[in-house]
């Protein structure tokens, strides 16, 4: 796969001097990372490096103690989450958060829940406005879930369907939302080989297809090495190593963070 | 189709049923005697207070247990201002529904961000602090523990007066009615879905776009606006209001209605309104027994049936017709 990162590229999200702290805990600490419009980004480190905790920088749902997320040129540093995903930046979770007990088609419909203007009084009166919105909305997630496969699920309820299922809601729901960027934390965590499988086809179809950039935690090496055009390495709440897929492979600091003394030639 | 159970699925059927129950709403008080037209009054009196409970528990799913606190608010500016200053009752249904739900926003905005227990135990306090104003009579206008009487009957301008048991009837289930479509249609909105999502999962919903703080403010202040009506209506019909039909107590009957129905369902409401109003006067010689009942009932419902007599069905979605085309041509 042929590098796009870097020359030429409009930078969509970058952070500058992150810093997170959780009492006397620093989980990050002036953390940079620059994510290229159209690129595959990985973010990987052992457990406990940070990586969950700069994505909830990034979303919102953290306020940092020091530095800027910027997003499109636009510092977007302590907003809301909702405001962030607004202005396009949408997100899944390490353990899948859907509306349980709502259907499918409604959890993806959630995602353009920030798109559509209409109030109390339009819903009360059913103002063609309204129905228009309303059945836009609807087809925007029918699109989705016939794309992924996952209209046959759309009267169910999103507790009573697969794991992997579950995983893809979630992923058409973020998607739902139309967003520049779309960021999945460890979207292959409990997914079968087949089912990653098809994951990854599924992201590096989307990557091509559609105006999108995709940033992601993975622990799954062959998800990272398949798909990623740029790698970020943290350890301990700093990054140690970025690059393309094959040098990070290679970095003797990259396997030393990942490996310790523990050699079996496994990335964990 | 041959499921014995199938007409309980069947479209056709349950809007039978619903065409049978409002016609029976329409014809029975038109053949009963006054008493059970006064239940069925209260019935819908706890009806609507059941509905907009159930916004903000069933909808949002926010532990709200000082609701009698916008209920009383509602009743006391209806009858303050009808006592003192004579206004119409009628007229001031609106004003009493402002009241509460400006009252609602105010309180709420500083607490909205509690979670679960932590908010249930601050609107608990909220409805006790707001009986114990009134038992204090502050600025001498809410009359103390004795509180407010002589409240006029709603009436339109001396045209249609509404001073009997029959037409209270009406008033009430016809603001019933009116709200039921109303909170239908919200449901069926981007408003509804969003109330569901922050029930659901607050963290995905805000990280999805959806405004958490402000739905759940938007929930309370509707919520408290409709148990102001209620209110209001309540407080023409007995025609005094006092803080002890305002009590703690009240606001857990009307938490259990939500809970025996089902959280976020409108006929479960109204399931869970008629058992708590209808059953004290149907088993009105026991009536010792009634707490041991209305707790066993609870515990039963919590332990075989968590989610209500009638939890709400979620809506079924059929495929687009322009989706279908384009598949068509594809």
């Amino acid at each position: 796969m042929t590098t796009r990162h870097g020359a030429g590229n409009q930078v969509v999200l970058e952070t500058r001097g992150l810093t997170k702290r959780f009492g006397g805990l620093v989980a990050v600490a002036d953390f940079d990372f620059n994510i290229h419009k159209g690129e595959i980004c990985s973010l990987i480190g052992p457990n406990g490096a940070g990586k969950t905790t700069v994505f909830n920088v990034v979303t919102g749902i953290y306020k940092p103690e020091a530095g800027s997320v910027s997003f499109k040129g636009r510092d977007i540093t302590g907003r809301k989450p909702h405001d962030i995903a607004a202005g396009g930046v949408a997100r899944t979770f390490q353990n899948i958060r859907l509306f349980k007990n709502m259907t499918c088609m409604e959890n993806v419909m959630a995602g353009q829940h920030c798109r559509i203007r209409s109030g109390i009084l339009s819903s009360l009166f059913r103002t063609a406005a309204q129905r228009s919105e309303e059945q836009r909305v609807r087809e925007i997630a029918e699109v989705r879930l016939r794309q992924m496969d996952l209209w046959r699920f759309r009267n169910e309820l999103a507790k009573n369907i697969a794991y992997g299922s579950q995983r893809m809601i979630e992923i058409a729901r973020a998607l739902a939302s139309v967003p520049s960027i779309l960021v999945l934390d460890e979207p292959s965590s409990g997914l079968n080989p087949r089912e990653t499988e098809n994951l990854m086809e599924f992201l590096k179809e989307l990557i091509v297809k559609e105006e999108l950039t995709i940033l992601l935690i993975e622990h799954d090496m062959n998800v990272v090495m398949g798909i990623s055009d740029w790698v970020t390495v943290m350890d301990e709440g700093c990054k140690i190593a970025e690059g393309r897929p094959e040098k990070i492979y290679n970095d003797p600091k990259v396997i030393e963070a990942y490996l310790g003394s523990d050699g079996n030639g496994q990335m964990a | 189709m041959t499921d014995r159970f199938s007409f309980n699925k069947s479209p056709g059927a349950s809007k039978a049923a619903v065409v049978a129950a409002i016609l029976i709403f329409f014809i029975f008080p038109f053949f009963a005697g006054d008493y059970a037209i006064d239940t069925a009054f209260f019935f819908g009196i706890y009806a609507l207070l059941g509905l907009s409970l159930n916004i903000v528990l069933g909808e949002v799913g926010l532990f709200d247990l000082g609701h009698a606190g916008f209920y009383a608010i509602g009743a006391y500016t209806t009858a303050i201002l009808n006592t003192v200053y004579g206004l119409p009752v009628l007229a001031l249904a609106p004003v009493s529904a402002m009241a509460a739900a400006l009252f609602a926003y105010l309180v709420c905005s500083p607490i909205i961000h509690l979670r679960g227990d932590y908010l249930c135990i601050v609107t608990i306090g909220m409805g006790e602090i707001v009986r114990l104003a009134l038992i204090n009579n502050p600025f001498n206008i809410t009359g103390g523990p004795n509180g407010v009487f002589g409240i006029d009957f709603p009436s339109l301008g001396g045209f249609l007066v509404i001073d009997s048991s029959i037409e209270y009837y009406f008033l009430i289930w016809g603001v019933v009615g009116v709200t039921i479509w109303g909170l239908v249609r919200l449901q069926n909105s981007k408003i509804g879905r969003a109330w569901n999502y922050i029930r659901e999962d607050e963290a995905a919903a805000g990280a999805i776009g959806v405004d958490v703080r402000k739905y759940k403010l938007l929930a309370f202040v509707i919520g408290a606006g409709i148990a102001g009506v209620a209110g209001n209506i309540y407080a023409s019909k007995l025609m005094v209001v006092s803080p002890e039909s305002f009590s703690f107590w009240e606001s857990c009957l009307l938490f259990c209605i939500v809970l025996i129905g089902g959280m976020g369902s409108i006929p479960g409401v109204l399931i869970g309104a008629a058992f708590i109003s209808l059953f004290p006067e149907i088993f009105r010689p026991f009536a010792m027994y009634r707490m041991l009942v209305f707790g066993s009932v609870m515990i039963l419902m919590m332990m075989f049936r968590p989610q209500g007599f009638w939890p709400r069905k979620r809506g079924r979605f059929s495929p687009g017709k322009a989706l279908l085309k384009q598949e068509g041509e594809a």
